[in-house]
């Protein structure tokens, strides 16, 4: 048995840094300047994953990622950990998507790879952390979905058992292939590439499709092609009392404790 | 956007596990009668399991119009496939100008393939849903909280319907039960073929939570990215300790390890509203304060004055979580 896994990524705005991040009132859009851009954090569990089923079993592993040209850093990083192809989806076309149009590209990319078993993503992204695109690109690939994935527990020819997480518990799948999984971070703990790789890896060429190597509906796509879109932005009034305390560490704690006995919050 | 209001019904999946409905698909119906209301169409729920009638007349109590039931023994367990097929098929038979679902684990999963299904716009993590006038039209509205900041992000739907939206446990109110009410249940005979279960549900394990669920404490201390120097968990530990309070955290404090991941507070972890609510060490970006913004007592701890979390706190203190954090666990336990 070999198997062909294909596994999606995004660049995300490092979560360290959220707090940076700001709206702009006028054009509505995110102003990211400055703020650093990694991989996302599950993404990284869903490469570890495909790498494994590839030790075990033998075949390749594609990283995808839609983005910028500078998302391309992430591929980088995908190649470090060991992938065998990385693919750059990359158009300003492409650019202002919800959920839905997003898929509509990565799903046609993933066509045009050809065969495979398996896609791979992370349960969902830092940033939007809308969890839609998992089972969206399921649906446009016509092929069973399961999100929330900690464990493959059997894999034969055809088909795989995974256990995925509910609010207390977890159910059991039996899912045939193709597929395609999104995975939480319990499933693996990911591997730190070498310096050797990570310098051998910049060296790795990056396959970069447009849309006219993808042909993905015009009408689907981007901004217009989205069913959803920003309606306004506005600040959320807070209506708490926003007492600063002042003093030594237990002046302030004296003071905390008599502010929250006054509150009937204890 | 006119074309809204000549449909004849806002639906909302009802949500059932081993028999029993979830919390929030019963909250689901505060919000779905407010907007049928404005709307003046009927309130339905659609509920698929097994022997599920109990569930539907519940359903109604709590303000269903009309439940849309479909029993079949093989749909007691969620299948994402045939729940999926069964709903697309609804949706032909009844076009449903909005569909709401509940932001369970589940729900994520059903909600964006049966959305792709239909070709239609979803919204997750909606904190709020109204109608709004837009030039002379009803038009829906969902507000999700946005980037950093205290920035809220309206979204609205093109016309395409349903229009659909997941919102998160704990987010709404539980209506009233009102056990004389009226309603209509359509049984609904599925079309299911074996073959359609491609990714097939075999077994659903519950598990004994040690403690209380975080969603029924009373004092919650939550911990962020900036616990980090101080020794990340042990310290909220201490403090959760003489204040009998559950802890959780942020997504970097989970990420980090420190606590589970059902302890996460945020748009992509829990919402509560507990009497008191402690955060130590987190800037307070949006995506972890609108998971509290119901608690009653905020009590901010954080070394950057700056810090958004100081905007939606009642009490705020400016320090390294190192020194303040023992100092408070001091004053605390003498004050017993």
């Amino acid at each position: 048995m070999s198997l062909d896994i294909v596994v999606c990524i995004k660049q995300v705005p490092d979560p360290q840094h959220f707090s940076k991040i700001t709206l702009d009132p006028v054009k509505q859009t995110i102003r990211r300047e400055g703020i650093p851009a990694i991989m996302n954090p599950l993404d990284r569990h869903a490469v570890e994953e495909a790498l494994r089923l590839r030790e075990k079993y033998a075949g390749k592993v594609t990283a995808i990622t839609m983005g910028p040209p500078q998302a391309a850093e992430i591929l980088q990083d995908a190649c470090a950990m060991g992938v065998n192809d990385v693919i750059l989806l990359s158009d300003r076309v492409f650019a202002g998507a919800d959920s839905l149009a997003t898929v509509y590209p990565l799903a046609a990319a993933i066509q045009k790879i050809g065969k495979f078993d398996l896609v791979i993503c992370g349960n969902e992204s830092v940033d939007g952390a809308t969890q839609q695109v998992g089972p969206q690109l399921a649906e446009l690939l016509g092929i069973p979905h399961v999100t929330y994935v900690n464990k493959i527990e059997n894999f034969a020819d055809g088909s795989m058992t995974v256990k995925r997480v509910i609010e207390q518990g977890y159910l059991k799948i039996h899912l045939q292939l193709p597929a395609l999984i999104t995975v939480v971070k319990e499933i693996n703990e990911y591997r730190l590439p070498t310096v050797m790789a990570i310098m051998e890896a910049t060296c790795k060429e990056i396959t970069v499709w447009s849309n006219n190597d993808i042909h993905a509906d015009g009408e689907k796509i981007g901004l217009d092609g989205s069913p959803t879109n920003v309606f306004g932005v506005f600040e959320q009034k807070s209506t708490r009392k926003r007492n600063m305390l002042k003093g030594t560490p237990e002046e302030v704690a004296k003071q905390a404790v008599q502010w929250l006995r006054k509150l009937e919050a204890m | 956007m006119e074309k809204v209001t000549q449909f004849q019904e806002l639906w909302i999946w009802a949500e059932q596990r081993n028999g029993k409905l979830m919390r929030v698909s019963l909250e689901l119906l505060s919000k779905g009668r407010e907007l049928a209301e404005k709307l003046g169409v009927r309130l339905a729920a659609v509920l698929i399991g097994d022997q599920a009638e109990a569930m539907a007349r519940e359903l109604i109590s709590y303000g269903a119009d009309k439940v849309h039931l479909v029993e079949d023994a093989r749909l007691k367990l969620y299948q994402s496939d045939v729940y999926t097929n069964i709903l697309e098929a609804l949706i032909h038979s009844y076009s449903p100008g909005i569909l709401l679902l509940g932001g369970t684990t589940i729900g994520m999963d059903l909600a964006p393939r049966v959305a792709a299904r239909v070709q239609t716009g979803l919204t997750a993590h909606c904190v709020d849903l109204t109608i709004e006038a837009v030039n002379g039209q009803p038009k829906l509205i969902g507000t999700v909280p946005g980037w950093g900041g205290n920035m809220m992000v309206q979204i609205s739907w093109k016309d395409r319907y349903p229009q659909m939206a997941t919102v998160k446990p704990g987010v709404l109110d539980k209506p009233v039960q009102d056990e004389g009410r009226k309603g209509e249940i359509i049984k609904l005979q599925p079309h299911v073929k074996d073959e359609d279960f491609k990714a097939k549900t075999v077994d659903l394990v519950e598990e004994k939570i040690e403690g209380m669920p975080l969603e029924d404490a009373d004092v919650v201390v939550a911990g962020g990215w900036g616990m980090n120097a101080a020794g990340g968990f042990k310290l909220i530990g201490e403090l959760a300790g003489v204040l009998s309070a559950s802890t959780a955290g942020t997504r970097p404090a989970i990420d980090a390890g420190w606590m589970p991941e059902e302890h996460m507070i945020g748009s992509s972890g829990k919402t509560i509203s507990p009497k008191l609510f402690v955060s130590l060490g987190a800037s307070g970006a949006m995506h972890f304060t609108t998971g509290f913004s119901k608690a009653k007592v905020v009590l901010a701890v954080d070394k950057n004055p700056q810090a958004p979390i100081f905007d939606v706190c009642d009490i705020g203190i400016v320090g390294d979580v190192g020194e303040i954090i023992p100092s408070l666990v001091k004053e605390l336990s003498t004050a017993k």
